[in-house]
């Protein structure tokens, strides 16, 4: 008998159709992928095993573990079931854990509520998981609370609530998308390493094709809540034959072909820049401590060049960047752009604003959801002295929303009128209207899904093309950046530790670290191989 | 934690020394000299005089100020000119009147308004949240000497089961009092309840929708425990501001209630001494009224950091 059987599942909520005709089924220490884009209901399809659905939810169909047929069981079973049969990890380790109680507590709790046995003997069991998850003892007692967690460390708090009790089947949301590359190595090998050592069975849901790729023994894709090809790993990648999967594969490792950079001449130089942070003091007649975020930073990034910067969490990258849009004082070092220093203290230098323009990733939040698209777009208008008017403006328009594939009567619309693929497109538009000698995009492509990402990805190198754009592509998308850039930037704990062209520093990198980091990049298997 | 609560105390003082002297110095540059603005108009030049001299307007206000605080300091709050009485004991004595009143009315809004805001908000959008919710619209919107007035002549008129008003006094004995201030008490904690059921109900409903209720639900808490072990205590983090808010409102905000239930209580007294012009006794009370509110916000400071870890740890 299968561990996990699910058959014909259908669920809508509040009538809207959600899930349609799912099936799949899991084997004891077996790892089942369930793949898609945003929207296809991989995550609804795991919330239905646990019957964690949202309200108004309506279900039909089969779902059976073991032997409970979970879709008709009472709430006092699913209880007994959730947590001990079923254990679940979810995507965001920052939230997913009480914040006014201890990871001991939360461990021991999956424990104690199945009355698996008493309090003392919980603890020692809390303990056991939490070492075994790679929190040991001597450096994470069972009194800590989460936020004195990193996320990688917090997402091993939640998985041993999930393995506490050992249950036959374990469900991880989008386990490593809220990660680290490097963190998110060593969380898969850990979640395989359960795996095989409990014999479990594993859902995994992920829109990391590379991921599942990596994981997985067979495969399930999903689109607009249907199954649309489900196999073994091997078979699968060999022989897909949906036109669906076939185009997540090719949207996932989407190469785009960028022109011939021009000859270097120097538009940003950054030169020795040093950015700290002064911390909360720590005894009362002490100095209080100063964090080096950046530390001695030297760059120059060419007219027409395209330069990556990649780093994990924490390395200094954002701070880097807000100091090079002129956000923010440097205490040493200078940034220049077309020779004029980017910080000009309160009263910020239009002439060098004008130069540069930003497309941040949240396509949700950075934009006003009360303004109009051409009011959005034309914002950076302020920082000219005479911006253009009547139809010259609307011309002006015209041409940014046409330049990244909208129609101009797009610019009549409201914000909450397009898709998040369409809200990014309408970013570059307000990045571009003004013709900036430079564009920062700060993990632009990070929030979309994988075949949005391949068309943005090919806007960019079009507009490379059209406009001889220079930009700094920032981003942790180690794939990505190595498509869309000439150059590259590696950073570490506020330190450049390695630059030099794109294509080299990722076949033959130089610094332990550019090692590591491309080491723990999962990479799509080559197809063409496998075939 | 120890660190964290030395430098609210610190905080603590530098609040009370401001306050004293903004206090001080407000009542100092009111027009006229506090002699003749207390006996008023008609007041003979003699009497002016000899008040002067009492009130030691002769010495700099730098000094004055030092004895005003001194005095305080060591329980000497000077003599009401009106009652002849000294303040201290006029303040002692109100106090044992509102100060139970304040805290019976802390207790009933407190256990009234957090159950039913947790009730309202695990029946979102039932009958039970709309009747929840329609009656704290009702205790929000209502005056609460309004409702002093219906349950006057509800239980105290018709039914007979408490008194109109008045104040027997501790030594009369403990229940007694209790049942003498049993009325007003749900006068002034009925409001009060409504906003905490409000507030309780909206933070716990922003609790529910957190990725770490579902995490429990996952671990196989029922919805119950869920929100009993995981959801009520984060919740109660904003709840605990207002509670803070309230109490200095039910200590010295109980004015119009004490007038309708005859209660001799601070309220009043201020009410009173406002009116007789007796700033010795108003520089007093306001001064004591000041320091229960920092010291009740320093206590909530405190509570913050037991429900909170993190603000243990940042400081």
């Amino acid at each position: 008998m299968s561990l996990l059987t699910i058959r014909n599942l259908n669920l809508s909520i509040h009538n809207a159709p959600i899930l349609s005709g799912v099936s799949l089924h899991i084997e004891p220490g077996e790892i089942v992928a369930v793949t898609g884009e945003s929207g296809s209901g991989k995550s609804m399809t795991a919330l239905a095993v646990m019957q964690l659905l949202p309200g108004g939810s309506q279900v039909s169909g089969q779902i059976e573990l073991g032997d409970l047929d979970v879709l008709n069981a009472g709430e006092d079973i699913l209880c007994g079931m959730r947590g001990n049969d079923v254990g679940m990890v979810f995507q965001e380790p920052m939230t997913a854990l009480n914040p006014v109680k201890t990871i001991g507590d939360q461990v021991a709790e999956t424990i104690l509520i199945h009355d698996a046995m008493d309090r003392a003997a919980a603890m020692v069991r809390a303990r056991d998981v939490l070492h075994r998850v790679g929190l040991p003892e001597d450096r994470f007692p069972l009194t800590r609370y989460p936020h004195e967690l990193s996320g990688g460390q917090r997402q091993r708090v939640v998985i041993a609530m999930a393995i506490a009790l050992r249950p036959k089947l374990l469900i991880a949301d989008e386990p490593t998308t809220a990660l680290d590359v490097t963190t998110q190595a060593q969380i898969l090998e850990l979640l395989k390493g359960l795996v095989r050592e409990f014999g479990m069975g594993m859902l995994m849901i992920t829109h990391d094709l590379a991921v599942v790729a990596d994981m997985a023994d067979r495969i399930t894709v999903m689109r607009h809540g249907e199954v649309v090809e489900a196999g073994p790993t091997q078979d699968l990648l060999a022989n897909m034959q949906h036109p669906y999967t076939k185009m997540l594969f090719e949207a996932s490792g989407h190469q785009v072909t960028l022109p011939e950079p021009p000859p270097p001449a120097p538009l940003l130089e950054v030169r020795n820049v040093v950015r700290t942070y002064r911390l909360p003091r720590t005894a009362l007649f002490r100095p209080p401590e100063h964090f080096r975020a950046v530390r001695d930073v030297s760059l120059v990034i060419n007219r027409g060049e395209r330069v990556g910067l990649v780093g994990e969490s924490g390395c200094g990258k954002s701070t880097l960047t807000r100091a090079i849009l002129g956000l923010e004082e440097v205490q040493a070092g200078e940034i220049l752009l077309d020779g004029e220093p980017v910080f000009s203290g309160q009263r910020p230098n239009l002439n060098v604003r004008r130069k540069m323009q930003v497309v941040f990733q949240d396509p949700f939040g950075s934009f006003n959801p009360r303004h109009r698209v051409d009011r959005l777009i034309t914002e950076p208008y302020y920082l000219l002295d005479n911006p253009p008017t009547g139809p010259a403006r609307r011309d002006a328009i015209a041409e940014a929303l046409t330049a990244v594939g909208l129609k101009p009567d797009d610019g009549q619309k409201y914000i909450h009128e397009f898709s998040g693929g369409q809200r990014q497109r309408i970013a570059i538009a307000r990045a571009l209207i003004i013709r900036p000698e430079m564009i920062l995009f700060d993990e632009a492509v990070s929030a979309l899904d994988v075949s949005v990402r391949a068309q943005v990805l090919d806007l960019l190198a079009d507009l490379c093309r059209a406009y001889n754009l220079t930009y700094l592509f920032i981003s942790h998308d180690l794939s990505v950046v190595r498509t869309v850039t000439d150059r590259v930037l590696v950073m570490q704990a506020g330190e450049i530790v390695e630059q030099g062209v794109t294509e080299q520093v990722f076949t033959t990198p130089a610094h332990p670290y550019t090692r590591e980091l491309i080491a723990a990049a999962p990479v799509l298997p080559d197809l063409k191989r496998a075939v | 934690m120890v660190r964290y609560a030395l430098k609210r105390l610190i905080s603590l003082v530098i609040s009370l020394a401001v306050a004293s002297l903004i206090i001080f110095f407000v009542i100092e540059i009111a027009p006229g000299d506090p002699a003749s603005f207390m006996l008023g108009i008609n007041a003979q030049p003699d009497t002016v005089a000899a008040l002067r001299e009492e009130l030691g307007l002769d010495t700099s206000k730098v000094q004055r100020y030092l004895n005003w605080i001194g005095g305080m300091l060591s329980g000497d709050f000077g003599t009401s000119y009106t009652y002849r009485t000294p303040v201290a004991q006029m303040i002692t004595d109100r106090l044992s009147v509102s100060l139970p009143l304040a805290i019976y009315g802390l207790l009933l809004s407190t256990l009234i308004g957090i159950p039913a805001g947790i009730f309202a908000a695990t029946r979102r959008g039932r009958a039970g949240d709309m009747a929840v919710m329609g009656a704290t619209q009702l205790g929000v919107a209502v005056p609460n000497f309004w409702f002093a007035m219906m349950l006057v002549l509800l239980f105290a008129i018709r039914l007979g089961w408490f008194g109109a008003g008045g104040f027997p006094g501790w030594a009369k004995g403990f229940w007694v009092c209790i049942h003498a201030l049993t009325l007003p008490a749900i006068c002034l904690a009925l409001p009060q309840a409504a906003i905490l059921a409000r507030v309780m109900r909206s933070s716990l409903l922003d609790v529910l929708g957190e990725d770490f209720m579902r995490t429990a639900r996952a671990k196989g808490l029922t919805l119950r425990q869920a929100v009993w072990r995981h959801g009520v205590r984060n919740a109660f983090i904003p709840v605990l501001t207002i509670i803070g808010l309230q109490i200095a409102f039910l200590l010295a905000g109980a004015i119009i209630i004490e007038q309708v239930f005859y209660l001799p209580g601070l309220g009043r007294l201020i009410f009173q001494s406002i009116n007789a012009r007796d700033l010795i006794v108003v520089e007093s009370v306001v001064m004591l009224l000041v320091f229960s509110v920092i010291l009740v916000n320093f206590l909530v400071d405190l509570a913050y950091a037991a429900v909170d870890p993190r603000l243990r740890s940042r400081e």
